[in-house]
């Protein structure tokens, strides 16, 4: 074997392209023989979420290629885009406007700095504590009281959601693992694998075996034939997996299988919120998937656990 | 050229502001002469109308503004003239300044597209809309032939309210409607009125947010 082909990012993306490549053909077979060439809803849906996949991967893979850095400014971007779907969809008023934009060009750009700077002291309470506090203080000095603290919950819950959670992602490549030497990026392609994975079985299972609704009123395309057959293969997955990570099969498994019920759950509640709001997605700039927020919100509730379970027993 | 690398400078802020989205509900984009009219709560306005029209149909549309803002300094001068094309109409209606209506008639006939906003000015009250100025009803009466495209646009008011110096990002629709019919004889308190409920009809129902 070649050296190149023994890096392991590297045969993690062949991995994933293969797969791709895979889901690509199956489609086109669908939309042949089942569709016979004309438009179908879910074969079209099903069609356009894959080849939104090729971006999402080739994206991915891109920045990892380019090492560390690049990681950190690619979650930067999906926090902002996230973050601009989440306040989109918020109740603000006149008088959040510089609580906004110090969300947005302060906030946003500091947490990553600092992850980037690895200061975990204070990107772990930045937005929890100082944005906290200071953001309501902006808003408040707007001096319009209307549902007050409806609005500064809101802004802060987006923050949490888009930029605080998600940061943990990237926050891994600052890590430094025991047992397995400049291997942080693998760590993060792993849960990026096993919880996008587990959505996209969660999605497979049910639809081909689906009957029993979890959350009728939450979520109607959610069944707990594919809650539980794609959870099962996900935690598969990622313990077959284990071997690019510092985890044993077991570990790799028990945390598999927590990472993907925390996914699973993040998707629900960010469902709830866009039931309240009476929206589908949370945006569009994802062809089949929706928002930047529909695709990511399962990782966003998985990546805090993951990071501090790597943490604690891996560093 | 350094027209195209300017505009494709405002469209890439734009939409990385606003990543704005269009909404084709009652017409397609066409190369047909149209007057497109709109809701104006923002500078930005036709810089969203711009963006969310195919790029080949871009040369052939032009925005209307007002000259006592776009004509101050050589960079607005610029941007509004060059990059954008836009009609500037004189809105103080001084002794001797030519007429507006006169201006977008003008322009009308020379075949190309329009985008104006009825309402004459930004609107920054809190109202949904502003009372309409009469142009539009003279352009609709003395240029028949364009077609009368409604757009709604929803959020940019939002994303820059008055007297604030630093946009939000936020995400911003544009809905176009269908070609509003002329009506032989009819007034033009009837036809403002029909025009505004129009626009109103494709404002997206996120409910608390005007």
């Amino acid at each position: 074997m070649k050296a190149w082909m023994q890096d392991p990012v590297l045969q993690l993306f062949a991995g994933a392209l293969l797969v791709l490549a895979l889901a690509t053909t199956i489609g086109s077979i669908l939309s042949i023989r089942i569709a016979k060439g004309k438009p179908h809803a879910v074969i079209d849906n099903l069609n356009s979420r894959i080849f939104a996949w090729w971006w999402m991967v080739g994206l991915l893979g891109a920045s990892f290629a380019c090492g560390k850095s690049c990681v950190i400014v690619l979650f930067a971007a999906l926090s902002f885009f996230a973050l601009r779907e989440f306040i989109t969809l918020a109740y603000t008023r006149r008088g959040d406007h510089i609580a906004l934009a110090v969300s947005f060009f302060i906030a946003l750009p500091t947490q990553y700095a600092l992850i980037w700077i690895d200061w975990y002291g204070l990107y772990s309470i930045l937005i929890p504590v100082y944005a906290f506090l200071l953001l309501p203080i902006l808003a408040a000095v707007s001096a319009d009281t209307t549902r007050f603290l409806e609005r500064a919950a809101k802004v802060q819950w987006g923050l949490m959601i888009c930029v605080y959670c998600l940061s943990h992602l990237p926050a891994l490549a600052t890590l430094e693992v025991r047992g397995q030497p400049g291997g942080e990026l693998l760590l993060i392609a792993w849960l990026v694998i096993v919880v996008q994975g587990s959505d996209v079985l969660q999605y497979v299972c049910g639809k081909m075996t689906g009957r029993h609704k979890v959350a009728p009123t939450l979520s109607p395309s959610k069944t707990w034939e594919g809650l539980l057959g794609g959870i099962a293969s996900a935690t598969a997955l990622g313990a077959s997996l284990h071997g690019f990570t510092a985890f044993s099969a077991l570990e790799a498994a028990a945390i598999a299988f927590t990472v993907c019920v925390m996914g699973f759950f993040g998707g629900l509640v960010m469902s709830a919120i866009k039931r309240d709001r009476g929206v589908k997605d949370w945006g569009h700039m994802i062809e089949g998937h929706g928002g930047v927020l529909d695709r990511i919100d399962s990782l966003v509730f998985a990546a805090p656990v993951y990071f501090h379970v790597v943490r604690y027993w891996w560093t | 050229m350094i027209e195209r690398l300017v505009a494709w400078m405002i469209l890439t802020f734009a939409r990385l502001l606003t990543g704005v989205q269009a909404f084709w509900i009652g017409c397609q984009p066409s190369a047909e002469q149209r007057i497109y009219f709109s809701n104006h709560a923002s500078h930005g306005d036709f810089v969203l109308i711009w963006a969310t029209l195919p790029s080949t149909l871009r040369r052939l549309v032009r925005p209307i503004a007002g000259a006592d803002y776009w004509n101050r300094g050589a960079l607005r001068r610029f941007i509004a003239g060059r990059v954008f094309r836009a009609v500037l109409i004189d809105r103080t209606r001084a002794e001797g300044a030519p007429d507006p209506v006169g201006q977008m008639l003008e322009a009308l006939a020379h075949g190309d597209s329009l985008i104006m906003f009825p309402e004459g000015t930004r609107n920054t009250s809190d109202a949904v809309l502003l009372p309409f100025k009469s142009g539009l009803f003279h352009l609709a009466s003395g240029h028949p032939r364009a077609k009368l495209i409604p757009v709604w646009i929803n959020n940019l008011n939002r994303v820059m309210p008055k007297g604030e110096l630093l946009p939000v990002p936020l995400i911003c629709t544009v809905s176009y409607g269908a070609p509003l019919e002329r009506i032989e004889g009819e007034s033009k308190a009837d036809f403002l009125e029909r025009a505004r409920a129009a626009m109103l009809a494709l404002r997206p129902d996120d409910g608390e947010h005007a």
